[in-house]
């Protein structure tokens, strides 16, 4: 037994003493993937919470009907800014930041394959996100028009041409998202190449464990859904700076040009975005059902199916630009077909538990309710995909309620669950259970509360991005419902907060492995020192540390 | 600051005419909506059933396999890996699912796409403005604005078919129980059709993001009985209102800066960036549906637009009351 | 224990065997894949524009092949190959040779692309802002001439620093990426002569 040799117990290091400004210092610079990794997550949620109060005043502004709380130019930036900041300051760095703290611990790596250009990376990130925060101040440019950019997220041409949005916000949003878009490629590939290139001896691809599987195809994913994004950009800005014609309808141009660059990568982006909790998923669901992951080969053929399959349905979000009838017949038969793979995703998450003995701690219970959440918005996806359907859907709030539900009741309820699941690793102390499961279900109850509402807004003809309606359309009570769950989700987000300051100050110690995991982030002290492993491990199955565990009933024997 | 104590009046019931304002998608009076509706119910039924089979199995699985108080926790369960038929079955079944709904879907465009007007059809063409809709009938010589007339047509064999352009940004035209939406797209022109069977008042709201009132670019379509529709044509053909007490109002009018953007026809207004004012007392609305047709609400209006309209382009014209008197009665003899 | 002596051995074997990909040529073959869908936006938009400017100049008026400056940049994907393998044996006066006239078939083609524009501009009166195909050629040449520009600049810094006595033998691993670099501009070129001089030229 003396060759896998990753002890279990051994003496604690012992942490160096460092003044404030060497500890600056060492943060600012390092390349260290653990901590680039963990400033992405702390950046993401910074962002995430400024976005959240954005979400907040849209939802007090829309609670009754006429309101005042904000004018119509303020409501328009909030939104665009709220979207904008949640997918490109809050998604894209959620994913960068998983996937550099656990991808070289869970491949049994001591870094990143390339530590400076992941640096390089998180700083132009950080860079992206102040030039499109920098707008609120000086969006106004020298015509003194407006301030933060009003276009929406998707910035549809020509809204965006100089001729109606004046000033320089919107040339802030360009080069933010442009910017941190550079970031974001820079991870992808530092991510790629770390798992092709650094896997620790033993450890073949079908070995690999599925948070990577996942995140390496989250990788190919932006690398090639990216940079439409940048060219349109390039396109936007060109336009507006040197006099272009890209997006000019009157010399000839296209509007519907800046839709197509857009959603071919604004389509994949929501998979992109995605992805970490899939990823995150694959790793707490079995470790909580105490069962490996069912169905392992389908679930990576499945991934790499969504990674290629979401390429080819980005005009799903075009169905009302008046596309021939046998496009909207394509995209809408393309557009329900991803759906098989993510079906066989929540199937085998399902199955994983079947059969199990479920730990129902907090990690578990998000687990649960992103199966449940994330099922609802499959099916309302397939609805928005039946193009005749979507013709009455499209731009309503059906929409809204549809992806917040894949955002929020997927995507930010498995960060959450991977949020308690690592949180012992990354600092050394236990999260309050007692705190996380108050966190959990005050913000699935006002989740709920919020997005199920927003549903029957849109059925009842309600469109997105109004600032104010009118009584008596039916949507008064929704609305007034909708921004009440807003009470909730954010009493569950102190509550988190809560917990993660009082844990990190006086937690109960964690130890190096308190969940009885599997993969080999759990071989290292929490938290892990600098190099990660002291002796690179040597590994026979997709589950080292339970081979470890169970000698005499190993995986190897069964893989 | 503005201030808000016009709101109250805002979408007021305009007496005299059903106006159906719950605009529920599940209660179309159209062909195009109902063919859409039923695509949407049979999508609704399939994934309700799939939602209440996969739903029902999380939730039992979960109650079922949760770890008991009593377990052995050095006791793990049984370690299974996977099952290639099982997972054969979820992909297959899953498959057959999305073909089915792959033909509706192909079935429903094309019966709403391919659809090719009847040569008498009526034909609209609607054109985009930040924040208003121009509406123009080649036919008969009429443009009018934000409010769009056709025939009702119980039988449905008096379909009125739109061509959708825009001058500015894009728009997006969506009437809820007529017909699911289409955009109205700079430099390029994209066409569709309704058929309301019943005469009334249906509502909707510009659907796509167009800028600062984007909220309050609304949407009146009036079907009437084809008489009716046709003594509005007629009144709309009719050159402006020419009463001989408000020539002096008139004088008034087209001696201020209103000339330089909306037009009444045969008089010196002949401004095209504003909505056409020739027959504006016959519209129920002003502002693209922000404020009830009135004396007291026009009166309002033409003081500042800016305060009921926050950001839409017709600035407050700073006018006198005697001035702002003159204007009003003259725009109230458009009839 | 016999079954655990068969997992050592088997282990020892496995950590003394174990190789994998080197991380530079998955990183750049990543990077190139990333351009590469870069580029394929400008041509696209450029294929969709095609014969849509409503004003003149039009490419059939104003543009002509560069026949040369092409043949002078794709001859210079063979130089650097040369370069290369000068390199791999060792053969130092070579490889700078060969280097240099990478550099100087680069930048002649450079050269070319400036004087085409100036032409365009002051002659043709042809800029950015004229019509959909001045936005569109503008932005797809000007988008592979920039990475021209980059080319040249790393193979600048690897021939100045070799002149400088840098001992480049040591970065051979390097060298190839940049090579590989270079070949990707090349390919881009056969793409957009296509596109921009063969496809569009008649419009």
């Amino acid at each position: 037994m003396a060759t896998i040799d990753y002890p279990l117990d051994r003496p604690e290091p012992i942490a160096p003493e460092f003044s404030f400004s060497e500890t600056l210092y060492n943060w600012v610079a390092t390349v260290d993937h653990k901590r680039l990794g963990l400033m992405y997550v702390v950046s993401a949620l910074f962002f995430l919470v400024v976005a959240g109060i954005m979400a907040s005043v849209i939802r007090l502004q829309l609670a009754v009907p006429n309101n005042h709380v904000v004018g119509p130019d303020t409501f328009n930036r909030l939104f665009t800014m709220h979207g904008t900041t949640m997918v490109f300051l809050v998604g894209m760095p959620m994913v960068a930041g998983f996937s550099n703290y656990l991808v070289p611990l869970m491949i049994g790596a001591r870094d990143m394959a390339f530590p400076r250009l992941n640096a390089f990376g998180f700083w132009i990130f950080l860079l992206g996100g102040f030039l499109l925060y920098f707008s609120y101040i000086g969006g106004g440019g020298l015509s003194g028009a407006g301030s933060a950019p009003d276009v929406g997220w998707f910035a549809y041409a020509p809204l965006t041409s100089k001729a109606f949005s004046r000033g320089a916000a919107t040339d802030y949003w360009a080069l933010g998202v442009l910017v941190s878009g550079v970031g974001s490629i820079a991870s992808a590939i530092n991510v790629i190449a770390t798992a092709f290139c650094l896997r620790c001896p033993g450890m073949t691809l079908s070995r690999m464990p599925m948070f990577v599987w996942v995140m390496v195809v989250d990788s190919w994913i932006i690398l090639v859904a990216l940079p439409p994004l940048s060219a349109a950009q390039i396109m936007l800005e060109l336009d507006r700076n040197l006099g272009a014609n890209f997006f000019d309808t009157q010399a000839g141009g296209s509007a519907v040009l800046w839709q197509h660059l857009f959603w071919i990568f604004g389509h994949p982006e929501v998979y992109i975005l995605i992805f970490p909790a899939f990823a995150i998923l694959s790793e707490v669901i079995p470790i909580f059902s105490r069962k490996p992951l069912f169905g392992r080969p389908a679930m990576v053929g499945a991934v790499v199916a969504i990674g290629f399959i979401s390429l080819g349905v980005w005009a799903h979000h075009m169905f009302a630009i008046g596309m021939t009838s046998w496009s909207n017949t394509f995209f809408a038969a393309s557009s329900m077909l991803v759906g098989v793979p993510t079906g066989i995703k929540i199937f085998n998450w399902t199955a994983t538990m079947y059969g199990g003995k479920l730990r129902m701690r907090t990690p578990l219970l998000f687990c649960i309710a992103f199966l449940l959440q994330f099922l609802v918005a499959g099916l309302t996806g397939i609805m928005l995909a039946v193009a005749p359907f979507d013709w009455q859907l499209h731009d309503s709030y059906f929409v809204v309620a549809h992806f917040h539900f894949t955002l929020i009741g997927g995507l930010v309820f498995g960060l959450f669950a991977g949020m308690y699941y690592w949180f012992p690793k990354v600092s050394g102390k236990m999260l309050s259970e007692t705190l996380g499961k108050w966190h959990f279900w005050l913000f699935c109850i006002g989740f709920n509360m919020t997005f199920i509402t927003l549903h029957f807004a849109g059925l009842l003809g309600m469109p997105r991005r109004i600032y104010t309606y009118y009584p008596g359309r039916g949507w008064d009570t929704l609305n007034l419902v909708a921004s009440l769950g807003v009470i909730p989700q954010a009493a569950g987000l102190l509550c988190f907060v809560w917990n993660i300051v009082r844990s990190s100050l006086r937690g109960a110690p964690a130890g190096d492995d308190p969940w009885d995991g599997w993969t080999l982030e759990w071989a290292t002290p929490s938290p892990p020192p600098e190099y990660n492993f002291e002796k690179l491990p040597v590994v026979r199955s997709s589950r080292p540390l339970w081979d470890l565990k169970h000698p005499q009933d190993p995986d190897w024997k069964f893989e | 600051m503005f201030t808000y104590a016009l709101n109250a009046l805002l979408q007021v019931q305009v007496p005299g005419i059903t106006e159906r304002r719950i605009t529920d998608i599940f209660k179309p009076l159209a062909t195009p909506g109902e063919a859409e509706r039923q695509a949407a119910f049979l999508t609704l039924a399939i994934t309700g059933a799939i939602f209440i089979v996969v739903g029902g199995l999380i939730i039992y699985t979960v109650w079922r396999f949760r770890r008991r108080a009593d377990d052995d926790s050095r006791q793990e369960p049984p370690q299974v890996y996977g099952s290639n038929q099982i997972e054969a079955a979820w992909t297959i079944i899953p498959i057959l699912i999305v073909f089915v709904l792959i033909g509706v879907s192909a079935r429903v465009i094309a019966s709403v796409q391919n659809a090719s007007p009847p040569p008498k059809a009526l034909k609209i063409r609607l054109i985009g403005h930040q924040w208003w809709w121009e509406v123009q009938y080649p036919d008969y010589g009429i443009v009018t604005a934000n409010e769009i007339h056709v025939p009702a047509t119980p039988d449905g064999k008096n379909a009125t078919y739109l061509e959708l352009t825009s001058v500015d940004v894009i728009h997006s035209f969506w009437i809820p129980q007529l017909a699911g939406k289409m955009d109205l797209i700079p430099n390029r022109t994209n066409y569709m059709w309704i058929d309301p069977r019943e005469p009334g008042v249906y509502v909707g709201n510009c659907a796509e993001y167009c800028g600062t009132q984007h909220a309050n670019m609304l949407l009146r379509v009036i079907a009437q009985a084809p008489q009716d529709f046709k003594t509005w044509t007629l009144g709309q053909q009719q050159p402006a209102g020419n009463d001989a007490q408000a020539s002096g109002a008139k004088a008034m009018f087209n001696s201020l800066a209103c000339v330089n953007c909306h037009l009444v026809r045969g008089t010196p207004s002949v401004g095209k960036f504003g909505p056409d004012l020739t027959h504006l007392m016959s519209r129920q609305t002003i502002g693209a549906g922000v404020l009830v047709n009135d004396a007291k609400n026009l009166r309002a209006w033409v003081n500042d637009p800016q305060e009921a309209k926050p950001g839409c382009f017709m600035p407050s014209m700073k006018l006198t009351d005697h001035e702002l008197d003159e204007v009003v009665s003259y725009l109230q003899s458009l009839k | 224990m016999a079954e655990d002596t068969v997992i050592t051995a088997d282990a020892l074997q496995m950590e003394r065997t174990w190789t994998l990909p080197d991380r530079g040529t998955v990183g750049v073959i990543f990077l190139i894949i990333t351009e590469t869908v870069l580029f394929s936006m400008f041509v696209a938009a450029y294929l969709i524009y095609i014969g849509k400017s409503l004003t003149a100049p039009f490419p059939k008026d104003v543009l002509e092949r560069p026949y040369f400056a092409s043949i002078c940049l794709f001859s210079s994907s063979a130089t650097i190959v040369f370069a290369e393998h000068a390199l791999k044996k060792s053969k130092l006066g070579i490889f700078k040779l060969w280097w240099l006239v990478t550099i100087l078939l680069g930048g002649y083609f450079l050269f070319a692309t400036g004087t085409e524009w100036h032409k365009l501009i002051y002659e043709d009166h042809l800029t950015i802002s004229t019509n959909l195909f001045g936005t569109t050629f503008y932005s797809l040449v000007g988008l592979h001439a920039s990475h021209v520009i980059v080319g040249l600049i790393f193979l600048l810094i690897v021939f100045v620093t070799t002149m400088l006595g840098f001992p480049i033998h040591t970065q051979e691993r390097r060298v190839k990426f940049l090579s590989w670099y270079w070949h990707f501009v090349d390919a881009v070129w056969v793409v957009v002569f296509t596109v921009v001089y063969i496809i569009g030229l008649k419009s």
